[in-house]
């Protein structure tokens, strides 16, 4: 079980950090412009941070003791195609949880 | 969409109006964030604290994916706060609208940023160059009156069923589910889904770095290579 001042340390600077990144323009920047390199990258954050954290869960998911997982795989897998093609969150998980659980009950 | 001020409607009805589709996925990712938050450990206040105080549903789950790995409070901080990072962008990009508003009203409006009401509320300014101050002030509001009630019911309703769900139902993999069905969109071009590939290869090849910082390390050369391969393509672009 984690630490419960370590969880109320988490949600409180996550809470403020998160509020002063989007009150930072609006608020105090006022009318200038960011620089174009950083707006450049920062185009990227979102590529660049999910696919990292959705990695080390399909090469070593913990419900299976750490070994790679058909149904997982295969539902990832569903979940980003029809993501891209319908460029739709929701399809994309209807799409995933449908495929996982359908997987599961062929295989299991 | 065209807005029309001679309209009965009112700018607050609209930006309501127009959030309204956004329930199919803000329900669903606010409960399974309850879900997830319960199986971390969380109680139900903090699970509430966080998701009405945070407001930002990816980095919410970021955080609790380290702390199951056990990562230390800076770097969990540190990752989380990246995911939100977009968020600067979109405060950014708003000064131009509702950059003349009171502070006070600015202040209201930064807290409840979210990529929808960015979205919607960005499409609907630069589509309709004669809205006032005021119409677009309304049209915020509305999108986030439309949303905020859904994301806290969501996520409380989802932290009361959490732990009651076996785990035949492989919850454990909702998480990972949603963060694709958050990204994938999000490939638009060549140089996205390089930096996705880098960032991929990348968390794997330092997942034993100190501090759990692998992600983090992995993310900053995936930003360093999707920029680059978009200057790459402009260059042979130009050189054509």
């Amino acid at each position: 079980m984690t630490d419960p001042l370590k969880i109320w340390i988490i949600i409180f600077f996550l809470g403020v950090g998160t509020y002063l990144i989007r009150f930072s323009f609006l608020g105090l920047v006022g009318n200038r412009q960011l620089p174009k390199w950083l707006i450049q990258h920062l185009n990227y954050v979102g590529v660049a941070v999910m696919p990292g954290l959705i990695i080390p869960f399909l090469v070593w998911p913990d419900a299976t003791g750490g070994t790679l997982d058909a149904p997982r795989l295969l539902a990832a897998g569903a979940a980003f195609c029809v993501g891209i093609w319908k460029r739709s969150a929701l399809w994309s998980v209807v799409a995933g949880i449908s495929v996982l659980y359908f997987a599961m009950f062929i295989i299991n | 969409m065209k807005f029309s001020p001679t309209s009965k409607k009112s700018a607050f009805w609209l930006g309501y109006r127009d959030n309204i589709a956004f329930w199919l996925i803000v329900a669903p990712f606010g409960l399974l964030f309850g879900v997830v938050a319960t199986e971390a450990g969380f109680s139900i206040y903090q699970t509430m604290i966080m998701t009405a105080f945070v407001v930002a549903g990816s980095s919410q789950f970021t955080a609790l994916t380290l702390l199951h790995d056990d990562a230390p409070t800076f770097i969990i901080l540190a990752t989380s706060l990246a995911v939100n990072l977009r968020m600067a962008m979109y405060s950014a990009a708003l000064v131009p609208h509702l950059g003349r508003a009171p502070l006070g009203t600015r202040a209201l409006f930064a807290y409840f940023l979210v990529d929808q009401s960015y979205a919607t509320s960005i499409n609907i300014y630069t589509n309709n160059p004669e809205m006032t101050l005021s119409q677009k002030c309304k049209y915020f509001m509305g999108s986030f009156a439309c949303l905020l009630p859904v994301w806290l019911i969501s996520t409380l309703l989802g932290a009361l069923l959490g732990t009651k769900i076996p785990p035949e139902y492989a919850l454990d993999f909702a998480m990972p589910i949603c963060f694709i069905a958050l990204s994938a969109p999000m490939m638009r071009s060549l140089p996205h889904f390089v930096a996705a590939l880098v960032s991929m290869i990348g968390t794997l090849v330092f997942i034993s770095a100190p501090y759990s910082s692998g992600l983090l390390i992995a993310a900053f050369l995936a930003m360093i290579s999707g920029v680059q391969t978009e200057n790459w393509l402009k260059r042979r672009d130009k050189n054509d």
